[in-house]
């Protein structure tokens, strides 16, 4: 997947006109089904960014998405794929609400939140860690068991929560509500505190962790001899033996940083809306977080601006289905899938074509003689 | 057989089994084969003999269809062959046995025999087929001495009889010219010694045998004819019986512009490292090295020469801490490396050992890193560059900067990927991050393969000058003049063990090529 591009085409014009395609080919559905697609684009910007509200619901969404594109491109710069990104968030979760629901009758509000960031992301290390250690001395392929440790998790989650952890006369599986207090602030509240009314929604203090995550990301990969040594193994093992490392070493931290990433997600959703444990609060974050982290080109500002795609995709779906008779929930599916697709499986489509084109302008690549 | 009537009606010599003329194939910027012309008898056992990355394997690729040449013309007993594909190849009755073997290891001997030919024999089930195959698979593997248990697994068959089943599995397919692409490297001796009973015995049947090796002890045990390969051309096409290991060692390595090296006579200071009787089995116990021994002092170059693939990669990756011995030590200052210790290649490196790899490009850099990068790996923890956990682009960039300048690195940018650099001043690029760090013992590894002349000066230069400065030097070279132009000892390996050590006043090319052949 080596480039001869420059950065501002490989991350700035690719993935543009990766989405430019999707939206191409949706919009052509759109017009089959009868419907006019630019009212159609109108109404998801407006969904998405525009109508009271919308804007925080979409950087809520665009929080999840961060966390586990993060996770995914940490894998991926020492060259594993973490397919358990659902397994890892939910295992945060997990531990968040262990955590809360044994203290929160003694431990104050404030230390719990504390205590709980942490927590959340050791959850998910271990959850991502377990993998790396297979793949590391067993040779079970991080793919293969990370998607394992998905159903694992889920299984254990619905053991947890329609059994022990549930509701004492509940019929949903859901455990109590966390005690008042414990839960992230939302921007509303914080803005209404300063005395700026802004709509209600969902967005939480968890956004503004996910940005300091993200440079946390760009600090380790480029800026520590961990993330260097993390590099070097992903393009060649051999190197890294040589240079000393121990590869083994190296597939475990990075699994289970990558891990960590993931568990956080559950912050927003567990600690920043929900208030209590529930089922599948992953929704499908884990997996999107794959598409996030290609677009993103496995690098933190990318995987910002291509969350931030998702999340709008994800609020301005909802508009479209809402206000289209003709375009359903599934429809709204399919858009997002293409835009998966586009953006994701197929990344580097136009990078060959552009390549071309780029190099009949600018004459043939710089190196040495 | 229609070969043997066609000669018969003519009545005169028969054609060659293969005759390929002016065949040019070009990778990128590399000609790995230039203008080839080959002619095999039929009914003999011709080797090709050359160093890694003399164009071998290509050759035989484009004869088996793997690659189309860019030009030039192939016969196949006397009529001209359009080789487009293998299916091509096996229908002309050529077939190969890899050096890595194609089979399933799952399926049974006979299931991978007939796989892909499962309908051959016209039965009407799997089950006939495989009865069917039965039959003409005994007399075949009787006629040609190939006994293997047809109903055993693959997977529980030694390495020696698998690559029976390939060549069962060639000749199944009607085979009758067998390319055999380094088809020892795999194996032990006994098992060498089977096979090479085993293609007696076809070419006593009229089988024609091409034969791919590097090891020249096995072109003179066996073949009838040989061909030597150098550099992407064919150097010479001799009769064994006429010929000589040290004939061939010389044709194969051959003669490189001479450079100026500046060469003097230098002190030598005290012991630095100590080997002592040092083996090194492989997968399959195969040995890799055996008992090996040697002094290593201060202020010495000490050569190693020997046609690639005698050990002597095994010998860099042990002493330098990559891959444990199995038995024997070595002792670096006051510390032992042995079996039982658990040293890594950083320990190594403490012990003031630097190692210029011989594969530069997947283990002395990493070819998407910037210069930068590359100029500080296996040194990362240096405190110069970034204080405990952090490091430093800029501390990099300077780091690097010094080097280039200092080892006249060309283009000097820092900045640059490692990929675009070109071989030599990617070389020297190694070879500056490991002198940098002043190291007592230096290992390295073909400096100067794929370097141009420029830099081969310079690198020579800098060698002398680490070893006048009292490093201990290791340098492991296929090339036999640059371990004469720069030894102060030279030890030769063959077959995994060191046939001696020979001053420099005593070193010919003509006694190191004999002791390369094994012959001494």
């Amino acid at each position: 997947m080596s480039t001869t591009l420059p950065r501002w085409i490989d991350i700035g014009v690719l993935p543009l006109l990766n989405i430019l395609a999707a939206f191409i080919v949706s919009g052509i559905i759109i017009a089959i089904i009868g419907e006019n697609p630019f009212t159609a684009l109108g109404v998801m910007l407006k969904g998405a960014f525009v109508y009271k509200g919308a804007l925080g619901y979409t950087l809520f969404y665009t929080t999840n998405f961060i966390f586990t594109g993060l996770a995914v491109a940490v894998a991926f710069h020492a060259t594993l794929f973490n397919i358990g990104g659902e397994g890892q968030a939910m295992m945060g979760g997990l531990g968040i609400g262990l955590l809360v629901l044994a203290l929160d009758a003694v431990v104050p509000a404030f230390l719990l939140i504390m205590l709980a960031i942490p927590v959340s992301a050791l959850m998910g290390a271990a959850w991502g860690a377990v993998p790396g250690y297979l793949q590391a001395k067993r040779g079970s392929h991080v793919v293969i068991t990370t998607i394992m440790f998905n159903f694992i998790a889920s299984s254990i989650m619905v053991w947890l929560l329609a059994g022990t952890l549930m509701e004492q006369g509940q019929m949903a599986p859901e455990t109590r509500d966390f005690a008042e207090g414990v839960g992230l602030f939302k921007f509303h509240e914080i803005a209404g505190m300063m005395g700026i009314k802004v709509a209600r929604s969902p967005l939480n203090l968890s956004f503004v962790i996910a940005l300091i995550a993200a440079f946390g990301v760009w600090v380790l990969i480029w800026r520590t001899r961990l993330g260097y040594v993390i590099r070097a193994t992903g393009h060649s093992e051999k190197a890294a033996v040589y240079a000393g490392h121990s590869p083994q070493r190296i597939i475990i931290i990075t699994m289970a940083i990558s891990g960590g990433l993931a568990g956080m997600m559950a912050l927003n959703e567990i600690l920043g809306v929900q208030h209590k444990l529930i089922l599948d609060f992953t929704s499908g974050f884990g997996f999107t977080g794959i598409a996030v982290a290609l677009m993103g080109r496995n690098h933190p500002v990318g995987i910002i601006f291509a969350s931030l795609l998702f999340g709008a995709l994800y609020q301005g779906g909802a508009e479209l289905d809402f206000e289209f008779q003709t375009i359903t929930r599934e429809m709204v599916l399919m858009i997002q899938g293409l835009i998966i697709l586009f953006s994701g499986a197929l990344v580097y489509m136009f990078n060959p074509m552009v390549e071309r084109l780029y190099h009949r302008i600018v004459g043939p690549e710089k190196g040495a003689a | 057989m229609t070969i043997k009537t066609q000669h018969n009606a003519r009545g005169g010599t028969p054609p060659p089994a293969i005759a390929l003329s002016g065949i040019s194939k070009t990778f990128g910027a590399v000609r790995a084969n230039d203008d080839i012309a080959l002619t095999v008898t039929q009914g003999h056992i011709h080797g090709i003999v050359g160093e890694n990355g003399a164009g071998k394997s290509t050759l035989v690729s484009i004869l088996y269809g793997f690659y189309q040449a860019d030009r030039g013309k192939i016969e196949i007993n006397g009529a001209h062959a359009d080789i487009k594909t293998t299916a091509d190849a096996i229908k002309l009755g050529v077939g190969m046995v890899h050096q890595h073997f194609m089979l399933v290891p799952t399926f049974t001997v006979l299931e991978n025999i007939i796989l892909g030919h499962e309908h051959r024999k016209g039965g009407k089930t799997l089950d006939d087929e495989i009865a069917l195959a039965r039959e003409e698979l005994s007399s075949l593997a009787q006629q040609y001495g190939l006994e293997v248990d047809f109903d055993a697994l693959v997977a529980d068959l030694s390495v020696g009889l698998q690559q029976r089943v390939e060549i069962l599995k060639t000749l199944y397919r009607g085979a009758k010219i067998l390319i055999l692409d380094e088809p020892t490297g795999v194996l032990t001796p006994q098992e060498t010694d089977q096979l090479f009973e085993i293609l007696a015995t076809l070419r006593q049947q009229g089988v024609t045998v091409l034969l791919i090796t590097h090891k020249l002890r096995e072109i003179m045990a066996i073949t009838d004819d040989v061909s030597v390969m150098r550099g992407g051309k064919m150097v010479a096409h001799l009769v064994t019986k006429k010929t000589s290991p040290s004939e061939l060692a010389e044709l194969m390595v051959g003669r490189q512009v001479l450079i100026n090296a500046d060469f003097h006579e230098a002190e030598k200071g005290e012991v630095c490292l100590t080997v002592d009787n040092l083996t090194l089995t492989g997968d399959g116990g195969i040995p890799l090295l055996r008992g090996i021994s040697f002094d290593l002092r201060a202020g010495e170059i000490l050569g190693v020469a020997g046609v690639s693939g005698n050990g002597q990669s095994q010998l860099l990756e042990v002493l330098s801490g990559i891959t444990p011995p199995t038995t024997g030590a070595i002792k670096i200052g006051g510390q032992v490396i042995s079996p039982e210790s658990t040293t890594t290649p950083n320990d190594v490196k403490n012990m003031g050992l630097a190692h210029v790899p011989e594969d530069r490009h997947a283990m002395g850099m990493v070819l998407p890193f910037s210069a930068a990068e590359t100029s500080v790996l296996g040194y990362e923890d240096q405190p110069s560059l970034g204080s405990g956990f952090w490091f430093g682009p800029d501390q990099l960039e300077r780091h690097c900067g010094e080097l280039m300048q200092d080892y006249d690195i060309r283009p000097a940018d820092p900045s640059l990927k490692c990929n675009l650099f070109s071989g030599g001043n990617q070389q020297k690029l190694v070879l500056a991050r490991e002198m940098s760090a002043a190291p007592k013992i230096l290992l390295v590894g073909q400096p100067t393969r794929g370097v141009d002349i420029g830099a081969i000066e310079f690198i020579y230069q800098r060698l002398i000058a680490m070893r006048d400065q009292g490093c201990a030097i290791l340098l492991v070279s296929v090339e036999l003049d640059e371990i004469l132009t720069l030894s102060d000892r030279v030890m030769v390996m063959n077959n995994g063990a060191s046939m001696g050590i020979v001053d420099k006043r005593d070193a010919d090319a003509q006694s190191i090529g004999l002791m390369m052949a094994g012959v001494v």
